[in-house]
């Protein structure tokens, strides 16, 4: 049974703000679904190897240039998305 | 003729023989959705007006004789995580309630180019994450076939808005189930492609190892059509691979399916389990081999799922932060919002939903500090096995034939209270994504009509084949539809 300390823990870790009914919720349903994937402590995987992707993958690489017309366009569509910007840059509340 | 009825090649060809012209055809199907989405909520975006002047585009083309692509001129519609340049794109969720998509899902971009035309962007569960659409943050989506109903999920407005002709062929997504499922409910073809023969370019993250975009449709036919104009290997996303499209021709009688013995146990409805012995039995009595497999480690494919996929939804979910886009409390004045910290805090409690939350929170708890060995690098090597079973069936089988989920669709409200019942429901569909292999949900029956006298709730075969085997797929899948035709 995970302890709502626990969910308190993960929440933060997680940057999620939860509500103190929450705590006790996630703390019953997670726990719920822990159990169930325990199941797979019956699989011996001795010697085998994880899969992280089905497939075989490759590196992609591209060239390091600078594609300054898109960068023009495109960084002006993507920084208006933004709720709060100064000088082409996203601004923040402060850190500390 | 009904136009809303047609299939991609029948309006292709009447297209072509200018039996009605593009805008008639773009404007007859917004009509009907203006009229007929209210039952069943499939949309959560109509785009009229560029539907409309890019319908008239290809009405030119046709005009002055020009040679037309088999998809120029077709309505269709995407799931709403799939990205359309300039319109509005929420994956179902709050935090992106005012997202306006910057590009174009690679996807988008070569059925745009293809002539294809955007209708709307539809529903499905927050972040793709449930089985029935339910978890949409916006409303539920209801089953054509029986509006008391989930049409499944979480791609189920694409599902519910082809079945319900409100749209030629959709775009939906699939990480554990989430194209073949609603396709099984709602009674029409969904197709998981292999992992990486769709560019994913565009589509916003769920579980990157497991997702893929693919086709709903009216037909097999059609679903070829669409597969073969979305995929192929794409600059921009890493895992893409460059299918070898093969015409394959076979005989009947060298098609060997295998019948995996731990797809029919106990949780299954047996009218199901009768549909799909039904459909098994019509591949036998042409002349193909059917054999009973095993894929022993079944039973841990759901499991090993529900540590994967949260443990990389939960990273990929942390890009919502209320500093770059989406829904921000950044301009709070609030005094609880004073920090960096709070802005993370309070942007994301407000816009994630239960069950996005739920999943964020496992995710998490599982790759934390002292779980990752027992959690997450376990499912990882049970995943090994999961997909080392197929490789082993699949060296005496051509393909694997199961159901696409153990009930038909269900109530709405029946499964939204208990997370584990409704996880259930991709039991069937989540060892494929897990193993990367594509898979097709073909419609092969109803179970008998349960309520209103209405016409029964449709059920779905699952075809499976070998990587990169989708054009196998296609032609098993079409023998059912030639088998009942001849009937």
């Amino acid at each position: 049974m995970i302890s709502k300390e626990e969910v308190q823990h993960i929440a933060k870790l997680a940057r999620l703000g939860i509500t103190k009914k929450e705590e006790e919720k996630f703390a019953r349903e997670l726990s719920k679904i822990l159990d169930y994937i325990e199941k797979l402590k019956e699989v011996d995987i001795s010697n085998i190897e994880p899969t992280s992707h089905s497939i075989e993958m490759e590196n992609v690489m591209r060239s390091d240039i600078e594609k300054s017309k898109i960068k023009n366009q495109k960084s002006k569509i993507l920084l208006d998305l933004a709720p709060e910007t100064k000088n082409g840059y996203l601004k923040t509340k402060p850190i500390l | 003729m009904e136009l809303t009825n047609l299939t991609i090649t029948q309006i292709h060809r009447a297209l072509i023989n200018k039996e009605f012209s593009v805008l008639e055809l773009c404007q007859t199907f917004l009509d009907k959705i203006k009229s007929e989405d209210k039952k069943i909520n499939a949309f959560l975006t109509v785009i009229k007006d560029l539907a409309l002047s890019q319908a008239k585009k290809v009405d030119e083309m046709i005009l002055e004789g020009r040679e037309i692509p088999i998809l120029a001129g077709i309505p269709m519609v995407a799931k709403d995580n799939i990205l359309v340049e300039n319109i509005r794109c929420t994956a179902g969720s709050k935090i992106l309630g005012n997202y306006i998509a910057p590009y174009d899902a690679t996807c988008i971009k070569k059925l745009k180019a293809a002539g294809a035309i955007i209708l709307g962007k539809t529903n499905l569960d927050e972040f793709a994450m449930g089985s029935s659409t339910e978890n949409s943050a916006f409303f539920p989506t209801k089953n054509p076939h029986d509006t008391e109903r989930v049409p499944g999920g979480s791609s189920g407005g694409s599902a519910a808005a082809v079945a319900a002709n409100l749209s030629v062929f959709a775009l939906g997504s699939d990480t554990g189930g989430s194209i073949r499922q609603p396709a099984s409910f709602c009674g029409i073809v969904g197709l998981k492609p292999t992992y990486g023969a769709v560019s994913r370019y565009g589509l916003i993250a769920f579980a990157s190892s497991l997702d893929q975009i693919g086709p709903l449709t009216k037909t097999v036919e059609d679903a070829k059509i669409v597969f073969e104009a979305i995929s192929g290997k794409d600059p921009l996303d890493s895992t893409s691979v460059e299918s070898k499209i093969s015409n394959f021709k076979f005989q009947i009688s060298n098609l060997r399916i295998g019948v995996p013995k731990e797809y029919f146990v106990k949780g299954i409805d047996p009218e199901v389990e009768n549909i799909i012995k039904n459909a098994i039995k019509k591949y036998e009595e042409i002349g193909a081999k059917i054999e009973e497999i095993s894929l022993p480690h079944t039973e841990y494919a759901l499991p090993c799922y529900y540590i994967i996929a949260p443990s990389e939804a939960s990273a990929n979910l942390a890009r919502y932060d209320g500093i770059k886009y989406g829904m921000s409390k950044v301009k709070s004045q609030k005094s609880k919002v004073k920090s960096l910290l709070d802005v993370y805090l309070k942007s994301r409690e407000e816009g994630f939903g239960a069950e996005v939350r739920r999943r964020i929170m496992l995710g998490t708890y599982v790759l934390s500090a002292g779980y990752y060995e027992a959690y997450y690098l376990r499912a990882q090597k049970v995943r090994t096995l999961i997909r080392k079973d197929f490789e082993e069936a699949f060296k005496k089988v051509d393909a694997i034939f199961t159901p696409v989920t153990p009930t038909p669709a269900f109530k709405i409200g029946e499964k939204i209270d208990d997370p584990l019942k409704m996880y259930l429901s991709d039991i069937f569909t989540a060892p494929i994504n897990l193993a990367g292999l594509p898979a097709i949900s073909i419609p092969v029956g109803k179970v008998a009509p349960h309520q209103n006298g209405g016409g029964g709730l449709p059920v779905g075969l699952q075809i499976i084949g070998k990587h990169f085997e989708e054009e196998k797929i296609f032609e098993v899948a079409k023998i059912y539809g030639n088998i009942s035709n001849a009937k």
